[in-house]
């Protein structure tokens, strides 16, 4: 483990593969869930939120054998986490996990995140961060998932960073009241951005 | 925790087209580098409530013992530093001695066991040890290429202090014929990564009587923040 130089080197990633559900997204299989897709906790301060969406290849096709994992602030901006200088409300644990069905498709339910600052003092838009696994991707893809219409999203310093033809992708829609609508596509024209982080 | 980059080249790239599900499945565009904030530098934290002691041991979980070689797994996770990661979570998930799993999608003609499920959680402890008991897995085909057959592993999920520190990969066993020929392991390009990966037969924690005992260390992203340099410069 330890290399040449004596400083441990990082144990390189490896492919989720396809059997994954019943051990990290057990339910179907009768498991012991330690997360699900649900994040509410009961009186948890915040605007309820749904997303929706599904996870293409890049030809398009559904990938059924994926796997989505979220992880986000309180709506005050605060992580439940030791490194986080405001402590999260209510028991909100701020990290959710789906598999993608037969269609591509995942959902989460959760809150509105807060602002979180960057380390700099500068606010970015209420975002969350998401982790892409799948049969296929030997390391996750990370992104984040961004709420359309906010005016703050101009002065985000990560969507700064994109592209603008490309930060579309990032954002999602509000297609029903509280239900936004987010799709990743790992290839193809509309291609969603992923992070190097 | 500081979090830097360089030993990022440890981990296999997107496109490995000898893994043919990689091909419609990486990103065309280069990824957008981004500076570390607090949403990255904190992540999921389960405590010890996470983990029942029955979950670390795959071969007490049903009525009877499962077939197949009993072994011990053991190991440390660690940062890059080679400080310890006390109580992080780890979930594992398997084959059954005959190459087979029980997920509902896997059809090799190989027996299901009805006394192994192959899946089980530990949390390492304060000096980031952990210790899991299970059978050898079997290696087992897949369609990936003529006469293809994945080595032997077992599959590893780990969360870390942080975002950043998330993986997933698999632990191999020491001497595999089928590591030449597997596009997975084969994916990472730097062989001493690559070998970080295939456990190594450990004759002390072997129990006499009982079972072979393999060791993992895993080595997680982070370095312990010191003085000499900006907490969160990324």
């Amino acid at each position: 483990m330890t290399d040449a130089d004596g400083a441990p080197g990082l144990t390189p990633s490896q492919t989720v593969g396809p059997y994954f559900h019943y051990m990290l997204t057990p339910r179907s299989y009768g498991g012991r869930e330690i997360v699900n897709s649900d994040l509410t906790t009961q009186g948890i301060a915040g605007e309820r939120l749904r997303i929706e969406g599904r996870v293409f290849d890049a030809d398009g096709a559904p990938i059924s054998d994926a796997m989505v994992e979220i992880w986000q602030a309180d709506a005050h901006g605060a992580f439940a986490h030791p490194a986080s200088p405001k402590a999260a409300s209510n028991g909100f644990r701020g990290f959710g996990r789906c598999p993608t069905d037969a269609h591509g498709a995942y959902a989460f339910d959760t809150i509105m995140p807060g602002v979180v600052e960057t380390f700099d003092g500068r606010p970015q838009s209420p975002h969350i961060s998401v982790n892409v696994f799948a049969r296929g991707v030997l390391k996750q893809l990370a992104t984040r998932i961004y709420f359309a219409g906010r005016a703050d999203l101009a002065d985000d310093p990560a969507l700064l960073l994109v592209p603008d033809e490309r930060r579309g992708t990032l954002l999602a829609p509000e297609i029903a009241k509280g239900l936004r609508e987010f799709n990743i596509r790992l290839g193809g024209e509309t291609e969603t951005v992923f992070f190097d982080i | 925790m500081t979090y830097p980059r360089g030993g990022l080249n440890a981990h296999p790239p997107s496109l490995h087209p000898p893994y043919a599900s990689t091909v419609k499945r990486t990103p065309s565009k280069p990824l957008v580098l981004l500076p570390h904030s607090l949403g990255e530098v904190t992540g999921p934290v389960y405590g010890h409530g996470s983990v029942t002691a029955a979950e670390a041991d795959l071969t007490r979980q049903h009525t009877g013992e499962p077939l197949g070689e009993r072994i011990i797994v053991t190991g440390r996770v660690l940062d890059e530093d080679g400080r310890p990661v006390p109580h992080t979570l780890i979930e594992v998930w398997q084959a059954n001695a005959a190459g087979r799993y029980i997920h509902a999608k896997d059809q090799h003609p190989a027996p299901l066991d009805p006394n192994f499920t192959g899946a089980g959680r530990s949390m390492t402890d304060a000096e980031g040890r952990y210790r899991l008991v299970t059978v050898k897995p079997g290696a087992y085909p897949w369609r990936n290429h003529h006469n293809a057959w994945r080595p032997a592993h077992i599959h590893f999920s780990l969360f870390g202090h942080s975002f950043l520190s998330r993986l997933v990969t698999q632990m191999y066993f020491p001497g595999d014929p089928l590591f030449p020929f597997d596009p997975i392991f084969n994916s990472i390009p730097d062989e001493q990564a690559r070998n970080r990966l295939i456990s190594r037969f450990d004759l002390e924690a072997t129990e006499p009587e009982w079972a072979l005992a393999y060791q993992f260390d895993i080595v997680l992203r982070g370095r312990s923040a010191t003085p000499m340099e900006e907490p969160h410069d990324d």
